[in-house]
Order: C-alpha cells, then sequence, then structure tokens
C-alpha cells in the first residue's frame, strides 16, 4: 500500500529540520557552489514527494535525497560545457549499484565557519547560520528579526553571492587561524542566543526557539572539535541564563531582576550542567572571554540561591574581562560590580567616565537611576530613569523601568 | 584566483622618510616580498605616486574633461597595490595582512573578475 502523502510529507519534514545542515554541508563540499548545493537539496525534495509516495519512504532517506541531490547537479552542470570536469568527479561518486550511504560524511564544521566567516555582514552570518546549520525558515528567521522575509531573503542570497565570488573557503581554519574564527563563530552563536533572551517585541515561542538554537549550535562545534575551553564555556554561559527564563518576566509580562527572581523557577538541572561545564573548561587553562562571563553568570546564579552574591569576586572577573576585551559595555558592567563592593558614589563615578561613550545605552541610564536611588539623589535618579525610558526599545524592560521611576 | 589587494593609508599618519619607523615599514615591505615570492603567490605589486601627482578624466558626450587631483578627496588614500594570485580568500587575506600599510591604514580585498573567454 502506498504510504498517505501526510506521512510523507511528516516523513521529509523531519529530515528537513533534522538533517538538513548535514545534507547541505555535504553538498556544498562535493558541488562546491552554495546556491547550487541548495537548489540541488530543493530539487531533490521536491522529488521525494513524489517517489516516496509512490514507493514509499526509503530505509535511509538521508542517502536518498543526497544521491538524489547529486543527480541533479549533474544535470544542471551538464548543460553547461565549463563544468565537464565536474560531471565526470560527480558522476564518479555514483554507483548505481551500491546502495545509498548509510552515513554522509559530516562537513558541518566547515559549513559553520563559512557561514560565520569575518568576511561576511554580521547580521547575515547570524542568518545564514540559523539557515543552513539551524535549518531555520527565511521566514522563521526574518520573524525573529522583525525583517521582512523578502528583505531577508535578499540578505541571505547577497551573502551567498559573496561567499562563491570573494573565493570565501569552505574549510575549517588552520592553526594560525583558529583562535580567531572560532571566536567568531561563537560571537555569532553568541548573538543568536542574545536575540532570543532579549525580552524583545518578537513572541516569545520565536524567542525560546533561537536561544536553543544557539545552544544547539554550540554544542554541535563542541562535538565536533571537542575540547576547546571556550566553546564550553559559551555552553556554560547559555545554560545558566536559559536556565532563568522562566523567571525572568512577570505576569504582566515585566522584566524582573535577577535579584528579584523566583528562583523557584530555575531550571536547576540545566544550571547544574552549566556549572559542570565551566568546571571542566576552567580546568583545561586556556581562559577567555566566554569562560569569564560564564563564571559571572555562575556567581550569580549562586547569589540568586544562597541570597549572598560574592560581588568582590565578580568585580574580579570583570576586571579580566575588560583586560580581553576593553569595551565600554564592559566597563559599564564593571561600574557596577564596584558599586556593590565599594559604594554607590564610587560607582557613579565610574560610570561618569563612561557618559559619552554610552550617553545614547539604555543600559547605561538604568545603570546609573538604580545608583543614583542609593546615593539617595532621588531627584536625578528620576531624570536617568526618564533617559532610560525613552531610549528604551523593549517594552518588558520598559514596564519594568517605569515601575522603578514611579516608586522614586 | 586572483586578488588584488589595494593599500589605503593616511599620508599624515606614515612614517617620514629617514626616521626609523619609516625604515622599519620598508623592511616590512621587502620581508613581505620576499614570502610573496617564496610562496609564488604575487602576480605583481607596486606602490603609487602621492595623489599631488594624480590627473583625473571623465568623458561626458564627445568632451574629454581633465581634472587636477584624485577620484575622491578622502583621507585615505590608495598608495599601492598588491595582487596575489592564491586559492582562496583566507590566503589572499594571510598575505595581505603582511603588507605595513595595513598597519596604519586600511587594506581592501577584492576578487579579480574571471571573465570566461
Amino acid at each position: 500500500m502506498a504510504p498517505s502523502s501526510q506521512n510523507v510529507a511528516a516523513a521529509l519534514a523531519a529530515v528537513a529540520r533534522e538533517d538538513r545542515g548535514r545534507l547541505l554541508s555535504a553538498l556544498v563540499r562535493r558541488i562546491e557552489s552554495f546556491q547550487l548545493a541548495e537548489d540541488c537539496l530543493q530539487d531533490a525534495m521536491e522529488s521525494a514527494l513524489v517517489h516516496w509516495a509512490r514507493n514509499g519512504v526509503p530505509e535511509n532517506p538521508i542517502g536518498w535525497l543526497l544521491r538524489v541531490a547529486q543527480r541533479k547537479a549533474i544535470d544542471r552542470f551538464r548543460r553547461d560545457a565549463r563544468f565537464e570536469e565536474k560531471v565526470a568527479e560527480l558522476a564518479a561518486l555514483d554507483d548505481p549499484a551500491a546502495s545509498e550511504p548509510a552515513q554522509i560524511p559530516d562537513e558541518r564544521l566547515a559549513m559553520i565557519f563559512t557561514c560565520c566567516h569575518p568576511a561576511l555582514e554580521e547580521k547575515s552570518r547570524v542568518a545564514l547560520t540559523l539557515r543552513t546549520i539551524g535549518g531555520l525558515t527565511t521566514a522563521e528567521i526574518a520573524r525573529a528579526f522583525l525583517d521582512r522575509e523578502a528583505a531577508m531573503g535578499q540578505r541571505l542570497s547577497r551573502a551567498k553571492k559573496k561567499i562563491a565570488a570573494a573565493g570565501i573557503p569552505f574549510a575549517v581554519p588552520d592553526e594560525s587561524n583558529w583562535q580567531e574564527r572560532l571566536h567568531s563563530v561563537l560571537l555569532v552563536i553568541y548573538l543568536i542566543f542574545n536575540e532570543g533572551y532579549s525580552a524583545g517585541t518578537s513572541d516569545a515561542a520565536v524567542r525560546v526557539n533561537l536561544c536553543e538554537e544557539a545552544i544547539f549550535l554550540a554544542r554541535l562545534v563542541d562535538d565536533l572539535r571537542p575540547g576547546q575551553a571556550e566553546v564550553e564555556g559559551l555552553i556554560a554561559l547559555m545554560l545558566l541564563s536559559h536556565a532563568r527564563r522562566g523567571a525572568r518576566l512577570d505576569a504582566q509580562g515585566a522584566f524582573v531582576p535577577l535579584g528579584d527572581q523566583n528562583t523557584a523557577l530555575w531550571d536547576v538541572a540545566q544550571i547544574r550542567e552549566g556549572d559542570e561545564l565551566l568546571d571542566v573548561a576552567v580546568a583545561r587553562g586556556a581562559a577567555g572571554p566566554f569562560q569569564i562571563q560564564a563564571a559571572i553568570s555562575a556567581l550569580h546564579v549562586q547569589g540568586g540561591l544562597t541570597g549572598r552574591t560574592d560581588w568582590r569576586q565578580i568585580l574580579l572577573l570583570y576586571d579580566s574581562l575588560h583586560r580581553l576585551e576593553p569595551t565600554p559595555v564592559v566597563a559599564l558592567n564593571r561600574a557596577v560590580a564596584l558599586a556593590e563592593v565599594a559604594g554607590a558614589e564610587t560607582g557613579l563615578q565610574a560610570l561618569d567616565a563612561l557618559s559619552t561613550a554610552l550617553g545614547g545605552y539604555q543600559p547605561y541610564h538604568a545603570a546609573r537611576a538604580a545608583l543614583l536611588v542609593d546615593a539617595g539623589q532621588r531627584a536625578q535618579a528620576r531624570a536617568a530613569y526618564d533617559q532610560a525610558i525613552a531610549l528604551c526599545a523593549d517594552e518588558a524592560q520598559r514596564g519594568y523601568l517605569q515601575r522603578q521611576r514611579d516608586r522614586l | 584566483m586572483k586578488y588584488m589587494a589595494l593599500i589605503y593609508t593616511d599620508p599624515t599618519l606614515e612614517p617620514a622618510y629617514g626616521t626609523d619607523a619609516f625604515n622599519e615599514m620598508m623592511g616590512g615591505y621587502f620581508a613581505a616580498n620576499e614570502v610573496y615570492e617564496r610562496d609564488g603567490v604575487m602576480v605583481s605589486g607596486e606602490p603609487l605616486q602621492p595623489t599631488e601627482t594624480a590627473t583625473s578624466l571623465r568623458i561626458r558626450g564627445d568632451k574629454t574633461e581633465t581634472m587636477d587631483g584624485p577620484f575622491a578627496e578622502t583621507k585615505e588614500k590608495l598608495g599601492g597595490y598588491y595582487m596575489f594570485d592564491v586559492p582562496d580568500l583566507d590566503a589572499a587575506l594571510k598575505y595581505a595582512a603582511m603588507i605595513p600599510g595595513a598597519r596604519y591604514g586600511t587594506v581592501e580585498v577584492r576578487p579579480v573578475m574571471e571573465l570566461d573567454g
């Protein structure tokens, strides 16, 4: 009996979700063209709808799709005399007598490095990584970034064109570039996470999905190239933040700062996994910004659970982070920790030095407002809250800031 | 693939002729050239005379307009170039990073368009 078209569609959807990244990576390796690999995979999926409905879902759907996509590529190459060599190469890979390969080589690490290449615009790196490895649709990515689908489609297509035209290699970088390029990959993953984590205007389901996608991507890098302290550090950092997702917003959807969160809503298993992974990372003796941020996050979580936050240790960690990444935003976080250790006045002085760099940055004014409250300067605190609220694009955050201001 | 590395620098920030910094910069160019030669990746490469020597022209209708000066008045000026023949962008970027001008200016790396004969 022929399988129902519903079953076929469900089987295909499952492959598209679970294995698209692996399939696409294997195809790009063989065809050496991003765009063509995508087109051929699309063709193969369309063929599958017909063939699988007629003959049943094959035992090894991924192998089937890889082989058919490869044949589609040969057909396309045949129409162009320039690709004679390529046709021969691909045809040699296709033994009609052999069954479909049960295992296809995992080329996803090369794919991740290509998608996160610093020669691409940052937002394009994020979109391309989500599309190719994460398996999100263009529409889903557009929704997550509040873009129109057409605009996101154009962005993806521009990025693929640049990869081809500029000769961005499909390869895992060698030793001389490894650290720098790995950091670029981890930054892209962390950007995806933060996009999901910031209580933005897109809906909650989309945001949680982005966080989980980021954790999936980091775990994938860790699986494909184990033993990298910064990869483990990033996973730990994301787990320690994601574990608190259930407590970050109150019933009205307003942001709840860590100190006021109901810790019963925290995901204890995820916190434990984050803590353990951080220990593993730190023991490797290769410190880096993600491990430091994870350690800070771990101390905050511990503080939430025990009621006593080790601000002295947090301040030391921010000092180390600032040495590695001397950015105004790190300096801002350091100033907040400093205020906890040395008092609001000292913290405010540190903030004053950042007023030019961060004058248009909402968290700067929010942090300043909170310290002004502690220092008893209520009028100035109100003004700082007003500035923060005016700069705030995020509804949950604005709700919180408004409430703090109204309390004064 | 062939890549053009265009070296843009602000002449006022470049080390002055005769100083130690200048000699160090020139040493950097010699060292880079040696690597390019050793690895067989350099198609060509030349420094350009300063933009005060530039002449720009355009043809509008049938009229050729000739003007003194570079195409665009910017602080960073095109001061020279290299053309590399390497397998991919990562290799091109690796060699471009050896150009001393990258330390105080910007090196723009562009693939050469391959025209199919």
